[in-house]
């Protein structure tokens, strides 16, 4: 591997050469250099403008369109899947915005800038559709009700909207409620067993046992210990964003660099000031791993709480449409969960980098 | 780096006003180990006098940064006297601040809630902000107030620290090796950048340094320790006046005396 890097390098070297001058040229721009640099520049041929990957991404919604609207759909028997020319309008339509930005990217340039890093994502985007599509609606090779083509979801959001929006507002309060009191909960816990010798004699054997226990193993009990099926789920989510946090919280305040309490402690610093100025600034890198950790618990925790007990929610709908054997509602609320997660996940990014920006400089993210 | 500091006449002392007076008497220490108690210190005695500056100088490991924590209240000694101002010394205190070999600033602080750390612990930020501005235009740092410490340079994080200890105005600054890490070139220039704060400001120094041309070319007594566990060996006197100049021929004599003591003078 090695040498083959050392015979490619000398070949890499002359042929970079006769365009090292071309940059160099432009800003002097003399004259006698101009020909250099217009001959380096256009690599595009006649049309430089033109947005390729745009164009191509035009192409995959327009034949996506295409053959969702003229290839009939494999007939069922009770009746023909619904929305099948909504779902190839909207892909021509995606293909004709496409097609718009990719042949003038200056008319809508703010947009396209962000649009061309997704670039070969629509052109994959529109070309996994369409497989989906072909064998689903149009081959049957995947049969249903089990299976259902991109069109059912369309009529799952315009017919269910209200009730998969009800329920994905239930799940965001539960996880809201379980995420807030687990987080704080094992934060506090975490500095405690980090700082007090004591608390860590008592405390860490519990969570050293307890801790590892899948919180929806005590799911069957918890049914019992509380009032209602809701307070168990925020309970039980919050134990599982609790543990991760917890521990991560304790050997962040843990790890801390001893001469920071010296420096500290030399300037007149109070026990509090350590645990607050300096302990828990210099844990929380490891909080914030705690509580990607603890999200991943808290999801999971929440879907099996709603599914098994808690009479609303995403986790609720997707058993209530299984009952009636409403796969493309399943599909439909599957991808509203992804969202909703991912959405989330997204929000402690931007807190965590928010709060942690001085590390900026030191750590890769 | 001397000529843009306005330095007192030559040969001036600093003001004994300030500079806290400390006494070290007959004291030992011992480290509890897993394999038994190892004793660092063997019945020292030093004294500071206000405003003096002194260097303790020793080999790797005898025992000097040691009896530093223990004159800067962050460990207490197994026997033996401290007395500071005749107090004895039972816990760190803003009075006499430590300068560390690493700078050790918050990574999470900007260089001005750095500097402020030491007002903002005691309360008394919010009256004396202007403080932390002088602190850090004494060390020339003003237009880095914003920073972040991992976009200074060694020398700058080291001045830094340096802001950090002298915006609580102490009466004994104890450096423990603050110049270790710092390259050969910024290491001198800080070396007179030290002499200068301290000869204007007052305070007592400790410098606790194993380089031999540093604890000369800046200290007024160098106290050369033995091997662990650390005895005082010999107290060179240097009564060569400020500014001093590093080419001194009495600097030469005291460096190979102090080298000798050390066992290091085979290649003079």
């Amino acid at each position: 591997m090695s040498t083959a890097q050392h015979v490619l390098s000398p070949q890499g070297g002359p042929s970079l050469a006769p365009v090292r001058p071309a940059p160099r040229a432009g800003c002097s721009s003399t004259p006698a250099a101009s020909p250099v640099s217009a001959g380096a520049t256009p690599s595009r041929g006649f049309f430089p403008s033109f947005w390729w990957t745009g164009l191509a991404a035009a192409l995959a919604w327009a034949a996506l369109g295409a053959l969702t609207l003229f290839w009939p759909n494999k007939p069922v028997g009770f009746s023909d899947w619904a929305y099948t020319d909504a779902f190839a309008w909207f892909a021509l339509g995606v293909a004709a915005l496409l097609l718009v930005t990719g042949l003038a990217p200056g008319l809508t340039a703010r947009v396209t800038r962000r649009l061309r890093v997704a670039g070969p994502w629509l052109v994959a985007l529109a070309a996994g559709l369409a497989v989906w599509e072909v064998f689903t609606a149009k081959l049957g090779t995947l049969p249903p009700p089990f299976f259902a083509p991109p069109q059912s979801l369309i009529e799952v959001y315009v017919t269910d909207w209200a009730k998969l929006l009800d329920s994905a507002a239930h799940s965001l309060q539960l996880l809201a409620l379980g995420i807030g009191i687990g987080a704080s909960t094992g934060f506090v816990v975490g500095v405690l067993i980090g700082w007090s010798r004591l608390a860590n004699y008592w405390i860490h054997p519990v969570l050293r046992v307890l801790g590892p226990l899948p919180t929806t193993a005590l799911l069957p009990i918890s049914f019992y210990f509380f009032p209602s099926s809701w307070s168990t789920a925020i309970f039980l989510i919050a134990l599982g964003t609790a543990f991760p946090v917890a521990i991560l919280t304790w050997s962040g305040v843990a790890s801390v660099n001893k001469n920071y309490y010296d420096v500290a402690r030399t300037m007149g610093a109070s026990p509090w000031f350590l645990v607050l100025r300096v302990a828990i600034p210099a844990a929380l890198p490891q909080v914030f791993v705690g509580l990607f950790m603890g999200l991943g618990h808290a999801f999971a925790t929440l879907v099996v709480a709603e599914m098994l007990g808690v009479k609303a929610g995403l986790g609720w709908y997707l058993t209530w449409a299984q009952g009636w054997a409403a796969y493309p509602n399943m599909y439909g609320a599957l991808l509203v969960m992804a969202l909703l997660f991912s959405g989330v996940i997204t929000l402690l990014f931007l807190v965590r980098d928010r709060v942690l920006s001085w590390q900026k400089g030191i750590v890769k993210w | 780096m001397v000529s843009t500091l306005q330095a007192p006449a030559p040969g001036a002392t600093a003001p004994a006003a300030t500079g806290a007076h400390i006494e070290v008497g007959n004291v030992s220490h011992w480290f509890d180990l897993p394999g038994g108690a190892l004793q660092v210190i063997d019945g020292l005695d030093l004294a500071i006098a206000p405003g003096e500056f002194v260097a303790l100088l020793g080999p790797s490991g005898c025992g000097k940064s040691t009896l530093l924590r223990l004159v800067a209240g962050l460990e207490p000694a197994t026997t033996g006297r401290l007395l500071h101002d005749g107090a004895p010394i039972t816990q760190p205190d803003p009075s006499r601040i430590v300068v560390f070999q690493d700078p050790t600033l918050f990574p999470w602080r900007t260089v001005w809630d750095n500097v402020a750390l030491g007002l903002q612990a005691r309360g008394l930020l919010k009256t004396q902000r202007h403080r932390v501005d002088e602190a850090l235009t004494l060390v020339g740092l003003e237009t880095f107030a914003n920073a972040f410490p991992h976009q200074l340079s060694g020398g700058m994080a080291q001045r830094v620290a340096l802001a950090r200890a002298l915006v609580n105005d102490p009466s004994l600054l104890v450096l423990d090796e603050p110049l270790g890490k710092l390259d050969s070139l910024t290491r001198i220039a800080m070396q007179t950048e030290l002499v200068d704060l301290w000869r204007r400001s007052g305070f007592s120094v400790l410098l606790v340094t194993h380089d031999v041309e540093e604890a000369l070319f800046m200290a007024q007594r160098v106290v050369v320790l033995s091997e662990r566990p650390a005895q005082i060996k010999q107290v060179l006197v240097n009564d060569l006046p400020y500014p001093r100049h590093r080419g001194d021929p009495q600097l030469a004599a005291l460096r190979h005396q102090a080298l000798a003591l050390l066992g290091l003078d085979a290649s003079w």
